[in-house]
């Protein structure tokens, strides 16, 4: 469905992604894993078109993206959520959400839809977004993101800084969209989070791409984690 | 006349000032507000406008009323059009880096004085207004045409209100002041809002530069005065608030028209500039600014 195809990206003369592959497979949930400063954040952006890849070809479904204007992508059905969450804090939820909406030109029942997910801002509607709690940001960047109706779903760390109880939630949210057909590509540092919803795991090391496997291949080798994460697994939830 | 006529006839001026002023700032705020760009060719834009005026308003000399109509839509729109010229041709080749915008806009000021003064000559010439009708008070006869541009500027404020916080475009315009790359994001045409923005601003310069010069005379220097006012204005109200900068053009403008009337022009510059000092000190945000960003 969603083709990166050896992209190289830079950072002025700083070379960051190096001929960086992946593919996302429809309604699949892929989480991508690697070290600080791999290139998680910057293979979003280039998907976003945020960045210019200098080359390769990123395909989704045979349009090819990098040719696009990058506030083109997200009418090919492109959602993201970016670190950080990076609302428009001064304004108020319902127009947060409205600027999802305008992206594909989506209405009522779209946001009707997406308020079912996350009933809790429904009751924040008028309410400047800044003043959210930072579980109650991250629900809403990820319904901004969903009020255009994606495809496909990039979300990066989104449950950074979160109490567990909201993680929980978020996870069930991934696996809701998964229900209803939504591809996404998780940047996640939590691996157990990452185990828990994934469908396969992409790692990335020092801007390329390395193995691509099952979750349960990595509970039977947690040294693959050892090696490209740095860390041991703990308790699998 | 004794003081209470007189204190009468200087709120008169000030609310006329106040209300050009404010329709001037607001433009500059906007541009600086969703862009980062401070825009030293904002005055400029101001005195094409009235100097366009006078060129518009000179092809009917025998309809001053259609002629006039005629150069509020028309010096804007031609305006609006240098403007967007101006940010395809140079501020968009620099990124729109603050700091070579800041030097890029000297040049552009120098550049349409210049023109106009190639093209348009050193005179300053008169513009007739609209209408000419006299309000007749107890102690003096008033231009009713300042009470028009009272009027008109106030429709301006207003429509600007409701563009920017009612409407589609004006929700995609505060998106992209907040975060540009999460705009862009969310299939916001950032380049085409920069473009729209910065016409924008420059079409109420414009539009403050046409109905002023009935009461003052088109001449290709008469923009520095409402560059110097507006940025006063901006900085007092506060840099990110709208709200901060038309009460601050109220402020200025009518005690600009009190103490001009009272003791002089001169002093009403030196206490607003004071104004400027003590409020950068003891208000960095400025009286109306949220928190610095």
């Amino acid at each position: 469905m969603l083709k990166v195809d050896h992209i190289d990206c830079f950072y002025g003369n700083v070379q960051v992604l190096r001929g960086f592959s992946l593919e996302l497979r429809a309604g699949e949930v892929l989480c991508l894993l690697g070290r600080n400063g791999a290139g998680k954040t910057t293979a979003l952006k280039s998907i976003m078109g945020i960045i210019k890849p200098r080359s390769g070809h990123i395909l989704l479904d045979g349009t090819d993206l990098t040719e696009l204007p990058a506030h083109d992508v997200p009418k090919q059905g492109i959602g993201y959520v970016p670190q950080g969450r990076r609302l428009f804090s001064e304004l108020t939820v319902a127009e947060n959400l409205q600027i999802g909406l305008m992206t594909r030109k989506r209405g009522a029942a779209t946001l009707a839809h997406v308020l079912e997910l996350f009933p809790i801002l429904r009751e924040r509607l008028d309410q400047r977004a800044g003043t959210l709690s930072g579980g109650e940001q991250q629900m809403l960047a990820t319904a901004r993101a969903l009020c255009l109706e994606p495809r496909i779903l990039l979300l990066d760390e989104p449950t950074e800084g979160l109490m567990p109880t909201m993680i929980a939630k978020i996870l069930e949210i991934v696996t809701r969209l998964r229900e209803m057909g939504v591809a996404t590509i998780l940047v996640e540092q939590r691996v157990e989070s990452a185990l828990h919803v994934a469908d396969r795991i992409a790692f990335i090391e020092n801007g390329r791409s390395a193995e691509v496997v099952a979750p349960a291949a990595l509970r039977e080798d947690p040294g693959l984690l050892h090696h490209y994460v740095g860390v041991g697994i703990r308790a699998t939830r | 006349m004794d003081l209470g006529p007189h204190l009468l006839l200087a709120l008169l001026e000030g609310t006329v000032a106040a209300f050009v002023l404010a329709v001037t700032a607001l433009g500059l705020s906007l541009v600086f507000g969703v862009m980062r760009i401070v825009n030293v060719a904002h005055g400029e834009f101001f005195m094409l406008g009235a100097v366009l005026a006078w060129f518009l308003t000179s092809l009917l000399p025998e309809m001053p009323f259609w002629g006039f109509m005629l150069a509020i839509v028309g010096a804007p729109l031609v305006v609006g059009m240098i403007a967007v010229m101006a940010d395809a041709l140079v501020l968009r080749r620099l990124n729109y880096e603050p700091e070579a915008t800041i030097v890029a806009t000297i040049g552009l000021l120098y550049i349409l004085q210049q023109a106009v003064l190639t093209i348009y000559g050193p005179d300053a010439r008169p513009v007739v207004a609209p209408i000419s009708f006299r309000v007749q008070f107890p102690w003096f006869g008033y231009s009713g045409y300042k009470f028009i541009a009272i009027g008109a500027a106030a429709l301006l404020l207003l429509a600007a209100w409701y563009g920017v916080t009612r409407t589609k475009f004006g929700l995609i315009m505060r998106a992209t002041q907040f975060d540009r790359e999460t705009a862009q994001a969310f299939g916001v045409p950032v380049k085409l809002v920069y473009a729209a923005v910065f016409a924008l601003g420059a079409m109420l310069a414009a539009l403050a530069g046409v109905l002023i010069v009935p009461l003052q005379q088109a001449h290709y220097l008469m923009g520095l005065d409402p560059l110097l006012l507006s940025f006063i204005v901006v900085i007092i109200g506060g840099l990110d608030s709208l709200k901060g900068t038309i009460l601050a053009a109220f402020i200025i403008g009518i005690s600009d028209g009190i103490i001009s009337v009272f003791f002089s022009p001169t002093l009403a510059k030196i206490i607003a500039t004071l104004a400027v000092a003590l409020v950068l000190v003891f208000r960095p945000n400025g009286l109306f600014g949220g928190r610095s960003r």
